[in-house]
């Protein structure tokens, strides 16, 4: 197969585009090619392959296509390409730097053009690590260069098979992305294959990245600083979640929170078939904004892939792959990782999109039938692993859903919600109300408690008993209030009231979150463990009221206490001034324990 | 060289087929039949097979017709002697004026905007219409939907704000649009006097119903073009549902597995790549996009209003004749109020809503059969005042006119340490 195989367009149905071969050519399923319009060259995707006729996705607009133009496939697979330098990048859908295009097309977006994802002229310090004879694996630490706020170790190549044998390596220095600094050979004696190491190398986004010794069970908390995740649902580094919820149910907000405030090293944002606003925002405020683990821009540990509603859907089905692509780089080097993909919805309606044009035959709601396969295959490429060096990495996953109609019997979150490990619903009540985050309470979960119980417990001995004893008042609350609904304030038990008023102050000052407030926008492990043993102090205080009148009075003040408490900097003057109060409150005068 | 093509193979809803060669997918052809020339676009090639969707639509059409393909994709007339005009739903001019024949031609849906080219929006669109611009204030470049039931005064709202919005150039897309209404909107741009700032592409519900599935795609054109020199443009569209049947039909006739309802799976694509259209320029001007969107069934999680709200920054209610106060959004107005409005904009939304919010409860109580209280008497005046002042849509305020009122009407009906307002507004603002 040494010249690249020719096709002839037969049939253009939007982005769907087939062609013809000659007999007997060899053509990859999923490798990209391109369609020819005069000179313009349009990416495109083999996605099925029937006799001599294939078809492309074009990951283009594909007006001006005729039969009888021509295809060209490139024997590769869709790949993206990995080294230093991807950190603080806007991407497309198919890892163009969108920046860079910015320069010679003005506003709009023009197809065909396609520019390298690096920097190709930028110097970088390499450190070799390894000396010639050192036999090595894929994914293997051969030098370093350093990418801002991390080493970026340059690895073997990922896609290497065996055990390879360094042949030469580069003495320390500048070096481009494309420079060779590491020529290995291959150990099987009869192949004497050699590669080149550059820089840079490439991986098929499609294809999970398992160059590990083992994944690893996740046991550690990935903290968000959202109280309600990491208190109630805590996430695992390495575990994955969804967040459905209908249209103005605060899905954006709560992303960008997350994205900003994770405890994490590196953080990529997918917005896959969203608005673009949301993403210039992102764009223009990351930059001003200071990382305050390391005091740099929150955009130097970012990527951001960007393919909105209105850019090509192909690329779209595209975008989430290149995102977890660079995620699992980003995991081999040792890295802590988030993936945000806003949203999956939008990204299986590109599925649905290509699908309808293929003719297959369609699932529920015209959904392909491979869809459950599609959405597991994903969410199975987060993880947290041991390399081949030894050290760990991982890689987080959250991925929002839109459902249709707000309903959650739709096959995208029923087919996401069997393979996540923790789930935050927003429900429309809650949104209604204003009580952000609207993850509602009653219906979300985390599988990840009891695997990380050993590690939450070293917040607090017993806290997810704790835990539990908080979120089973909320659940009583709630049938308190539903009683109320029926038989009136009147009719209620003056216990049962205390329990709804508890609740409804859990409600209010630990799981409502202020996201446009400077200090409750996020809330450190620390101050969580320390403003939640208060209130379960309160939580398991046995009040005495000697009406129902007076309880209420009594709980609004403590509430009131609590509010003012959220809203103060941690350990600062007003904030033990409120604490003390409400404390003496617990402790003091007019309320005894029985 | 043109050729004609005279051969049909095949009619199917609105679509037809021909054979032909060297045809380009997306190109625009004329169809012409016993009953006049039509306009149609090429939306798929299957070998020497090309589909073409007839915007007149297929009724008449013999087998026997002639196909002219016409070797470029849809395009409009644009310049400076656009505005003022008033064109059909395949852009010909429908009013008296001179032809355009000497204007540049632009191609309509094209690409999409390099997001690092947007800037965060910070326009104030000012409508003159209370409930918009104090409770839920328009931003340039934002697309919002105004939610409505059948019946709903819409297209009212829509020429109210048409008429007084401060926008450079106000682009009224018509689609499915009754006769009576399109008269009503030019009758109205004209005696406002903003004709000249105006442009109308109108499809009416007699029209053929392809035609509807041009007129977004016109109007977002040409308004690109303004808005890249500079332009501040308002974007007006009624009624989206009707675009989205109109695909509806074109899906169906294409023999495509239908999603939900029978609309196509690409729904949200569709309507997305149109109103992404809507976009600050850096560097240049703004697109503002507000489109009626009515509810078949008075019902939000129809797919129509459903994916819309998805893409859109937020949502009006149009209920009862009046802006729903709850319910309605604006995602982007905390990015104006208070920086480009004054400074106690968003207290004095919040309150009066607040207020308002009691006022309804104080209603559903008394329908109840509680007693009035006096306090009740105060939140009943403030619900009539608010509802006269403000949600009435005849009301024409300036926003700092508004917000001067509004204060009023606070003072008329509740104490300054009722309304839970800084201090610091209340000395200022308090009427004495």
């Amino acid at each position: 197969m040494n010249s690249p195989t020719h096709g002839r367009i037969v049939a253009v149905n939007g982005p769907l585009v087939t062609c013809e071969v000659d007999e007997g050519r060899e053509v990859l399923q999923n490798e990209v090619a391109y369609v020819m319009i005069g000179d313009v060259r349009l990416k495109s995707e083999v996605i099925r392959i029937r006799g001599r006729q294939i078809d492309l996705q074009v990951f283009e607009n594909t007006t001006g296509l005729k039969v009888g133009d021509s295809a060209e496939f490139s024997g590769e697979l869709l790949a993206a390409t990995l080294g230093p330098g991807m950190l603080g990048m806007i991407y497309d859908g198919l890892q163009n730097p969108l920046a860079e295009l910015e320069n010679d097309q003005k506003f709009f977006l023009r197809r065909g053009q396609y520019l390298p994802s690096l920097d190709q002229t930028r110097l970088w310090d390499f450190e070799p690590m390894v000396q010639v004879g050192t036999q090595v694996r894929a994914g293997q630490y051969l030098g370093k260069v350093t990418e801002g706020l991390f080493p970026h170790p340059i690895m073997a190549p990922l896609v290497l098979l065996g055990t390879w044998e360094v042949e030469e390596i580069k003495p320390a220095g500048k070096y481009t992305v494309n420079d060779t600094v590491a020529i290995l050979k291959s150990t099987d004696s009869q192949a004497q294959e050699k590669v080149n190491v550059m820089l840079k190398q490439e991986w098929p986004v499609k294809r999970p990245m398992r160059v590990y010794e083992e994944r690893l069970l996740p046991d550690t908390q990935l903290l968000t600083q959202c109280r309600l995740i990491d208190i109630f649902f805590p996430l695992a580094e390495g575990g994955t979640s969804c967040i459905p919820g209908p249209f103005g149910a605060g899905k954006t907000v709560l992303q960008q929170i997350i994205s900003r405030y994770a405890e994490t090293d590196v953080v990529i944002i997918v917005a896959c078939g969203e608005r673009a606003g949301e993403v210039v925002e992102t764009i223009r405020e990351f930059p001003l904004l200071e990382d305050p683990k390391t005091g740099k821009s929150l955009m130097d540990r970012t990527v951001i892939i960007c393919n909105t509603s209105s850019m090509p859907v192909a690329a779209r089905e595209a975008s989430i792959y290149t995102g977890i692509t660079l995620g699992e780089y980003y995991r081999q080097l040792g890295l802590k990782v988030l993936l945000l993909a806003d949203s999956t919805s939008r990204w299986a309606q590109a599925l649905r999109e290509t699908s309808a044009r293929m003719e297959e035959i369609p699932g529920e709601e015209a959904f392909p039938a491979y869809l459950e396969s599609r959405i597991a295959a994903v969410y199975e490429r987060a993880g947290k692993v041991r390399l081949n060096t030894g050290e760990t990495g991982s890689l987080t996953l959250i991925g929002t859903v839109s459902p249709a109609g707000g309903n959650f019997e739709e096959p995208v979150t029923q087919n996401t919600l069997k393979v996540v490990g923790a789930f935050y619903g927003l429900s429309r009540t809650r949104s209604d109300q204003r009580r952000y985050p609207a993850i509602d309470p009653m219906i979300s979960w985390s599988l990840y408690i009891e695997q990380m119980q050993e590690s939450l417990n070293t917040r607090h001995e017993n806290w997810v008993e704790l835990v539990q004893k908080a979120h089973n008042t909320i659940f009583r609350g709630d049938e308190v209030r539903q009683m109320m609904l029926v038989v009136g304030e009147e009719g209620m038990g003056l216990d049962d009231l205390v329990v709804y008023l508890k609740s409804e102050i859990i409600d209010a000052v630990c799981l409502q979150q202020d996201s446009f407030d400077k200090v409750d926008q996020a809330t450190s492990r620390q101050r969580q463990i320390s403003d939640f043993m208060l209130l379960m102090e309160m939580t398991d205080h046995s009040f005495v009221f000697e009406s129902k009148d007076q309880a209420k009075a009594q709980m609004t003040r403590l509430q009131n206490l609590f509010f003012q408490l959220k809203y103060c900097p941690f350990e600062g003057d007003d904030y033990r001034r409120y604490r003390s109060e409400i404390e003496s409150i617990l402790n003091g005068k007019g309320v005894s324990h029985p | 060289m043109i050729i004609e093509h005279s051969r049909i193979v095949r009619v199917q809803g609105d679509i037809i087929a021909v054979p032909a060669t060297d045809i380009a997918y997306g190109e625009l052809a004329t169809v012409k039949s016993r009953r006049g020339t039509s306009l149609a676009q090429v939306i798929r090639l299957r070998g020497e097979e090309v589909f073409l969707q007839v915007f007149a639509g297929s009724r008449g059409i013999s087998t026997g017709d002639t196909v002219r393909f016409l070797g470029h994709p849809m395009q409009v007339a644009f310049g400076d002697a656009l505005l003022g005009r008033i064109f059909n739903g395949s852009g010909e001019p429908i009013d008296k004026g001179p032809n355009l024949h000497a204007l540049p031609r632009i191609s309509i849906g094209g690409p999409s905007v390099n997001p690092v080219r947007r800037v965060i929006p910070r326009g104030f669109i000012e409508t003159r219409v209370p409930m918009v611009d104090v409770f839920n204030p328009l931003v340039e470049s934002q697309k919002l939907p105004i939610f409505s039931a059948a019946g709903e005064p819409y297209n009212d709202l829509l020429a109210r704000i048409g008429m007084r919005a401060n926008a450079d150039v106000v682009i009224l897309g018509g689609i499915g649009l009754k006769h009576d209404e399109y008269l009503k909107f030019r009758i109205a741009f004209e005696q406002a006097g903003v004709l000249s700032r105006t442009i109308m592409f109108v499809h009416t519900a007699s029209d053929p119903v392809v035609e509807r599935l041009l007129v977004p795609d016109m109007a977002l054109a040409v308004a690109e073009q303004f808005g890249v020199q500079g332009k501040r443009v308002l974007v007006l569209l009624t009624d989206m549902t009707s675009f989205a049947d109109a695909m509806k039909e074109i899906a169906i006739s294409m023999d495509q597995v239908p999603s939900n309802l029978g609309y196509p799976g690409s729904l949200y694509s569709d309507l997305a790549s149109r109103y992404e259209k809507a976009v600050d320029f850096d560097g240049a001007g703004s697109i503002t996009i507000l489109a009626v969107t009515s509810m078949p069934g008075d019902d939000v999680t129809h797919p129509v209003p459903d994916n819309t709200g998805y893409i859109t920054e937020g949502q009006f209610y149009l209920r009862n004749g009046v802006i729903e106060p709850f319910g309605s959004l604006s995602r982007l107005k905390q990015l104006v109020i208070g920086k480009v409005t004054r400074g106690d904009h968003g207290y004095i939304m919040n309150s009066m809503i607040r207020l308002f919010a009691r006022s309804r409860e104080v209603e559903q109580k008394l329908a109840m059969g509680f007693d009035k209280t006096s306090e009740d008497e105060r939140y009943l005046k403030y619900g009539r005042l608010f509802y006269d002042r403000f949600m009435d849509l005849r009301v024409d305020l300036g926003i700092n006119d508004a917000l001067d009122l509004g204060w009023k009407t606070l003072a008329e009906c509740f104490r300054p340490d009722e309304v839970e307002i800084k201090q610091e507004f209340i000395d200022q603002y308090w009427p004495a």
